[in-house]
């Protein structure tokens, strides 16, 4: 066992991290709510850098590694406030698709949003900048081109999360034959960026508890304030672990990559994701407990400490001027997405019980 | 990142395995709570299985006596031992964790040959004598005197919360050697052993009872100076280096035994009838969402602690020394087991005005008594506060407060 990131992991995470800082600087990110959320420039730096491409095999013009990786990649742009459809447009680099004739198309440069398919109207997001959107349902994932969307802008809570309205969601064309998995990779990758932006609130939370003078001291000697940014760094760590833990997880019940042939894997209805019949199998059942576990404690930690930087800045936090609510609403958009928090919780608990889940069960 | 063991790993998970799958049916019941004649050889009888075993000091260094494990194993081994039921570390664990690596580090060879091994074998019972009523949080404000007199140290004062005291054969003490220095620079770390005349033992009745913690009274007594260890007024600096020795691996046992009282609770919650005047419905306590929902997002807590515990452990493993994930654990942990406990007892109803006999309140098995022992959780071994401090100053940079 070695649960640190190996040489490799780091160099990805710093050089994201790096990319981040030199083209995604908080201006930048603010600049993004005028332009639907989505610069096509920026993006395919993103794109170039293998951040979509992640996950497909080498051999298949992709970067081949893992979800530990696409986690940490992840995790990097939660922190960074990168805005766009990040977990549509890494997941639909796993789907080949083709064309009236049958002949495979290629969809490099695409920026593709991803979601479920709601009963009646759909809230989409990213509506003005999106190429296509991959839905998801019982029968399949489907992809709807942004041309047969029909969407009325409405405002949205978050300025980087921008929304539209569609009275109904076209059915689209089926790439997936069945959804088994995709929401639990959504859920992870919303995960990792849930714990980025933990770290940047707290960040930013801490930096401003260093510097902001009243009665004469930093206002971070105060233990009123230290403890509110100690709690703050224990719940990122403590998600964090459980978002690496969910990654490892993945890695050793899906393999690299994302699969071709994706039977086996979750049964996915709805957004409920049962324990029962199609699984049976002891590593599954970590895969939805580490998942969903990663869920509950990153959407956790990121309303948490967005809630505490904006209190940690007093009246300044309650300004658009400071950073801090671009990070709590960020992670209130990504929050309901994917299954609420109750389902989650109901997922783990149904693994939780003397004749179910023997503790630290090994993988292998 | 990889969380799978190694084949080294798994082959010392299996033989460890199969030994504790043949010796743990031969333990019999344990002792009950308050009879501590039988406790003492309960936990110092299984010390010694371990170390015919060698399994003993499974985390010290080979040279002396020790298995010298890498973390991993250590963890491993805590994690097995506790899956399968054998007696937790009990009263051994002041020799194991803290006397034990102190000696190792800062003993002189004749000290070391004296203790190290009758510790590995369960022969030597430590407390520690650290704590006391005036320095508590701050430790180092200690006051408890000893003056040298020829080859002795005289040493008068008081000592509280020291566990096992009125059981222990030897004390791990510090005390005051130079009243006039900065509080960090005059303290010294002695072996003390208990049976010198000027000691006496008070138990203390705590919020659960009885308990293994006491006040000490030291009436000038009289110990050699052989028995320090490190120089006169380094003993701060003694006490400290116990903490290099730790890798993370103080709660693995404690965080795995509540993970088994949580799996136990689901099954309470699955067989419980939601009956009574107040019931709204029928069923059982699982469906009600509340409870169910809690009893899910306590496991994913306690993965997640697991998770950081095994992050922490390799960090140990790669460059000797934990990550900062110490405090960041206790923290969080004692917070958890707190709601855990408040869940248990919303189950139980007026069943939560039994205390049951005989329960393990640290591993688990008890949940009555466990609601009082987790106030201590936040209390003992560094305060919540003071574990905020440490992750406030020390980890995030902030300003110190005086």
């Amino acid at each position: 066992m070695d649960f640190e990131l190996s040489d490799d992991q780091v160099a990805l995470r710093d050089g994201i991290r790096d990319l981040c800082a030199g083209r995604f600087d908080i201006d930048t990110v603010r600049g993004l709510a005028d332009c639907g959320g989505v610069d096509r420039r920026l993006w395919a730096e993103l794109a170039d850098t293998g951040v979509f491409s992640l996950l497909v095999p080498e051999n298949e013009g992709g970067v081949g590694l893992g979800w530990a990786e696409a986690g940490l990649v992840f995790e990097q742009l939660g922190r960074a406030l990168v805005p766009g459809p990040l977990v549509g447009t890494l997941l639909a680099a796993g789907v080949v698709y083709y064309d009236d004739h049958d002949n495979e198309v290629s969809v490099d440069d695409e920026v593709v949003g991803f979601m479920e398919r709601p009963n009646g109207p759909a809230l989409v997001e990213y509506p003005d900048v999106i190429d296509a959107l991959l839905v998801l349902d019982e029968h399949g994932v489907w992809r709807v081109d942004a041309a047969e969307l029909s969407v009325e802008p409405a405002q949205s809570l978050d300025p980087l999360t921008p929304v539209g309205r569609a009275a109904e969601l076209p059915q689209g064309e089926q790439v997936q034959s069945n959804s088994y998995g995709w929401a639990n990779r959504a859920v992870y990758l919303c995960s990792a960026l849930q714990v980025g932006l933990a770290t940047g609130a707290r960040e930013l939370a801490v930096a401003y508890a260093k510097e902001r003078r009243q009665f004469d001291k930093p206002i971070g000697q105060f233990q009123a304030v230290k403890h509110k940014c100690a709690d703050m760094y224990s719940r990122e760590e403590v998600a964090r672990a459980a978002l690496y833990y969910a990654g490892c997880v993945m890695d050793a019940t899906h393999g690299p990559g994302l699969p071709a042939d994706p039977s086996g894997y979750l049964y996915f209805e709805g957004c409920m994701i049962h324990l029962g019949d199609p699984l049976g199998d002891g590593e599954h059942k970590e895969l939805v407990r580490a998942v969903s576990g990663a869920r509950i404690l990153a959407a956790t930690a990121a309303d948490r400490n967005g809630k505490d930087c904006v209190q940690v800045h007093g009246g300044m936090g309650f300004t658009w001027e400071v950073d801090a609510h671009l990070y709590l609403k960020r992670a209130w958009a990504l929050t309901p997405q994917f299954g609420s928090l109750d389902r989650h919780a109901d997922r783990v608990a149904d693994s939780v019980g003397t004749d179910r889940h023997g503790i630290g069960a090994p993988l292998g | 990142m990889d969380i799978r063991f190694t084949e080294a790993e798994i082959a010392f998970r299996d033989e460890l395995r199969s030994w504790l799958g043949a010796v743990l049916p031969t333990l019999g019941d344990p002792p009950g709570r308050d009879d501590w004649a039988s406790r003492r050889e309960w936990d110092t009888g299984w010390q010694r299985m371990l170390y015919d075993a060698g399994y003993a000091g499974v985390n010290w260094p080979s040279e002396f006596g020790g298995r010298g494990s890498t973390p991993t194993e250590h963890l491993i081994f805590l994690e097995e031992t506790t899956r399968m039921g054998a007696p937790y570390v009990g009263m051994n664990f002041v020799a194991q964790l803290h006397a034990g690596p102190t000696l190792i580090l800062e003993g002189t060879a004749e000290q070391q040959a004296r203790h190290l091994p009758a510790m590995l074998k369960g022969e030597e019972v430590w407390c520690q004598g650290f704590s006391e009523p005036n320095a508590g949080s701050d430790l180092a404000s200690l006051s408890t005197r000893a003056v040298r007199d020829g080859d002795h140290y005289v040493v008068t004062g008081q000592k509280i919360w020291t566990s096992f005291g009125h059981v222990a054969d030897y004390c791990e003490l510090l005390v005051r050697t130079d009243p006039e220095a900065p509080k960090h620079r005059g303290i010294t770390w002695l072996i003390c052993p208990m049976d010198l005349p000027g000691i006496e033992v008070r138990p203390i009745a705590t919020v659960a009872g009885a308990s293994e913690f006491c006040e000490v009274f030291f009436d000038e007594v009289r110990i050699p100076a052989g028995n320090r260890v490190g120089d006169e007024n380094d003993g701060w600096r003694v006490a400290m280096v116990t903490f290099s020795f730790e890798r993370g691996t103080a709660f693995i046992s404690e965080l795995l035994g509540t993970m088994n009282q949580l799996a136990e609770m689901a099954d309470l919650a699955r067989s419980t009838p939601r009956s009574g005047p107040f019931a709204r419905h029928d069923g059982s306590a699982w469906d009600d969402d509340d409870v169910r929902r809690e009893i899910g997002r306590l496991q994913a807590e306690y993965d997640a602690l697991w998770a950081l515990t095994k992050r922490v452990v390799s960090q140990a493993q790669r460059t000797g020394m934990p990550g900062p994930g110490g405090s960041v654990f206790k923290l969080y942990y004692a917070d958890v087991k707190k709601r855990m406990a408040d869940l248990a007892h919303r189950m139980l109803g007026r069943e939560a005005l039994v205390l049951a006999e005989g329960g393990d309140e640290q591993t688990g098995g008890d949940m009555v008594a466990s609601r009082l022992y987790v106030l201590s959780l936040s209390i003992a071994a560094g305060t919540s506060e003071i574990q905020r401090n440490i992750i406030g100053e020390r980890i995030l940079g902030l300003p110190k407060e005086r």
